[in-house]
């Protein structure tokens, strides 16, 4: 199964490479892979999707929640989160077939930042599934170079930062148990409140 | 204070109470072993990296305290991996520092050069490599304090050459906070209930207790569980010496080679209480088949553990001493309850006792063994390298006091038992250190001769010599229809007494019976480190055993 884990590190080299070796030591290759810094400049965030065994892919998260750099983890359940990638596509586009490569890009609310006499290049931000339609629809006409820069998220109801503390994130550093069930119960009832009706604005 | 990158390590290693350094100097530590050389910490000199890492090891698990080891950068930090790698398996408080080329030289293929921290990363619990002499008095502190707590473990920390030369202000940092490392979690009250309310519940109790509980000082905890409730407890092999083996309730190790009456109980009761053990293959045996009819409480400190490789009903976070002693406060005597399941395990113990041939002609390794545990009355640290003798040492010393059975369980290190040995003796000085040994682990480290000779560590090497790796030939013998690929090392095992003899190192050989325990007695009372050279039964095998891929209740033993 997909999963898109976030992870909220500290901002200083090398945490990458523990975190991309907790995968690479099982054989898990990781699909995509986004950081950048917070709203804190020491810490960095990660969006890490990777396919996989639920298990094994449940062990990783608990390794890496146990990794010193790592403040925060969670694995971010399907319809829970908001997901984008920006994408750059070139695709093929003569002076017959502009028009048509210009009405898809419409479609899908993308825009041309650049044209050349046989070529468009056309950026496009979305979920997984409207950037692989788009280049769906392109491919007829050649697509010559594709850049993506990997999912990014954001959970819809809970917040993850390094002060936050959250019940969703699979966070045993602090764990005063204790308090654990109280907050799972406030975690639940706000779920409640938050409703279907905020999930339907994106 | 102005002070220079490698005086400020040394300072901080001095106000961190560390009392002796294992290792091997070399080019780019050099500035730290010249500062070394005036403090009073003591360094113990090594033949080999990967020696100095058994014993900061075996002076770890035999003090409880952490094991430092300093070496050069390159293939002296290299040489280091296996011992770091051991310490990690086993959950071990280690400190490793490593010189480095100037930091202006790194990626450059310099001389000695090694990508120490890329290469150690899945073998330590964390690593650092220091940029700014700035950050050493943090680094150093927050090393120390990953090493010896939550789950403990190796912690690397490589030291350029120009940091350890730089000049800079010194302060010790008095507290240590890493906001995303705040290991230690107070058991849940809940959680500790619900184990209790099971406890209660069951008719076929049976705890299973591993190294944690040996990390986290629990013995007493553990006794007190075992003699208010009257449950049965197995240990695994990291765990020995946490319960006394010759009380009744106790089922000694189980496993692989464990004995048929705690493997039994195992897939018989109808509760398993894990603390601190992770549930490793030579424990559970073939996975889906394990204790099929128990509800399994987990206690552990690593969430990471729980859940791992079987399916837990009730887990309890946190170090297994505050937990047990919480659990301890809601249980009661259950010998009633459970008289009928007392009763058949007592039965299985007359039963399947461990047994050994004893009127055998030949050495039997059992014997040897049996023989130090009665002559040293279970009271020795006993060190162990990896193979037949190992297993035979966890059946027959029998122990009886924690932190005395000091091995290599989770990576299974041939060669770690010498150098372990020696580092268990400089930290409890006092105490009989009795290292048995086979001849083929024995010779991957016996470099370390020099040190225990120098040092006059008095050690006691028992070489329980059968001329093969004796556990991969046992496996040949019947799993590969006796074909002994690569597996004899008696044509060309050299003639260890003389060896000894060579570094001043008393040497005793034992080659009839008769010779076995005035040997013993004689190795004893020396004063410094001796070497007792047995020639056992070439052919004998490690039983009871049960095969890879089979349940624990499928076992094999001897005819």
């Amino acid at each position: 199964m997909k999963h898109t884990i976030s992870a909220l590190v500290e901002n200083h080299f090398g945490v990458l490479a523990r975190i991309a070796g907790l995968f690479s030591a099982r054989g898990f290759n990781i699909d995509s892979l986004a950081v950048g810094e917070t709203e804190d400049p020491t810490v960095s965030r990660m969006t890490i999707v990777a396919q996989g065994d639920d298990r094994v892919l449940d062990q990783i998260i608990k390794q890496l929640d146990k990794l010193v750099d790592v403040i925060k983890v969670i694995d971010l359940k399907p319809g829970q989160l908001i997901e984008r990638e920006l994408v750059l596509i070139k695709a093929r586009a003569t002076s017959e077939t502009r028009s048509d490569v210009m009405q898809i890009v419409n479609t899908f609310r993308a825009k041309i930042v650049d044209v050349s006499p046989d070529s468009l290049t056309i950026e496009v931000t979305g979920g997984e599934s409207k950037v692989d339609a788009m280049l769906e629809l392109l491919r007829p006409f050649g697509i010559l170079e594709v850049v993506r820069t990997g999912s990014i998220a954001i959970s819809r109801k809970s917040v993850l930062n390094a002060h936050s503390n959250d019940p969703a994130s699979k966070n045993f550093k602090d764990r005063r148990v204790g308090a654990r069930r109280k907050t799972d119960k406030e975690g639940k009832e706000k779920l409640r409140q938050s409703g279907e009706g905020r999930r339907k604005l994106d | 204070m102005q002070l220079t990158g490698a005086q400020i390590l040394i300072r901080c290693l001095e106000k961190l109470g560390v009392d002796c350094i294992f290792g091997i100097p070399g080019g780019v530590i050099l500035p730290t072993f010249d500062v070394l050389y005036d403090s009073k910490i003591k360094f113990i000199l090594n033949r080999h990296e990967q020696g100095a890492t058994h014993m900061a090891d075996g002076y770890a698990r035999a003090t409880g305290r952490t094991g430092v080891c300093m070496v050069t950068s390159g293939p002296g930090a290299t040489n280091t991996v296996t011992g770091l790698a051991t310490a990690a398996m086993d959950s071990v408080p280690l400190v490793c520092i490593t010189g480095q080329v100037a930091t202006s030289a790194i990626g450059s293929d310099a001389f000695q050069e090694a990508d120490i921290v890329g290469i150690t990363r899945s073998v330590t619990k964390h690593n650092y490599l220091i940029k700014d002499a700035r950050d050493i008095a943090r680094i150093v502190c927050e090393a120390f304090y990953i090493a010896s707590t939550g789950r403990p473990g190796p912690v690397l920390i490589d030291f350029p050459v120009d940091v350890s030369r730089a000049v800079v202000d010194f302060e010790f940092p008095e507290k240590v906070y890493i906001r995303s490392y705040q290991p230690v979690a107070e058991p849940d009250i809940r959680d500790v209930k619900k184990a209790a309310a099971l406890i209660m519940k069951s008719k076929r109790p049976c705890l299973y207790v591993g190294g944690g509980a040996i990390a986290s000082n629990a013995a007493d905890e553990v006794r007190e569980l075992v003699q208010k409730t009257g449950i049965p407890v197995t240990t695994t092999i990291l765990g020995l010496g946490i319960f006394p083996e010759d009380h009744p309730l106790a089922l000694r190790m189980l496993g692989m080679h464990g004995s048929v009456y705690a493997n039994y109980a195992v897939q018989q009761c109808d509760l398993l209480i894990a603390v601190g053990a992770r549930f490793d293959d030579r424990v559970t045996g073939k996975i889906d088949q394990f204790a099929p009819y128990a509800k399994i409480v987990h206690i552990d400190i690593d969430p990471a553990s729980i859940a791992k490789t079987v399916k837990v009903d009730v887990s309890v976070l946190g170090n297994v001493k505050d937990v047990l002693r919480e659990l301890n406060k809601h249980v009661r005597d259950k010998r009633k309850a459970t008289q009928t399941w007392l009763n058949t395990i007592q039965e299985w113990k007359k039963k399947h006792p461990l047994r050994y041939n004893e009127s055998s002609h030949d050495i039997l390794q059992q014997y040897v063994i049996e023989k130090v545990g009665e002559l040293t009355k279970h009271k020795a640290v006993v060190v162990t390298g990896v193979g037949q003798h190992q297993m035979w040492t966890a059946q027959w010393y029998q122990f009886a006091r924690p932190r005395s059975m000091i091995t290599s369980g989770g990576l299974g290190t041939m060669g770690f038992g010498f150098p372990a040995a020696i580092g268990a003796q400089f930290g409890r000085p006092k105490d009989t250190v009795v290292c048995f040994d086979g001849d083929g682990s024995f010779q991957m480290t016996m470099s370390e001769f020099a040190t225990a000779a120098f040092h006059k560590v008095p050690v006691k090497v028992f070489i329980l010599d059968n001329g093969f790796y004796g556990m991969v030939r046992q496996w040949q013998e019947l799993f590969y229809r006796k074909r002994y690929s690569a597996s004899d090392l008696d044509r060309a095992n050299p003639d260890f007494v003389k060896i000894a003899g060579s570094y001043g190192v008393l040497g005793l050989r034992v080659t009839k019976k008769a010779e076995v325990v005035p040997a013993i007695k004689k190795a004893l009372k020396h004063r410094g480190p001796v070497l007792v050279h047995v020639r056992v039964s070439r052919e004998n095998n490690v039983f009871p055993m049960v095969p890879v891929g089979h349940a624990l209740d499928q076992v094999m033993d001897m005819a």
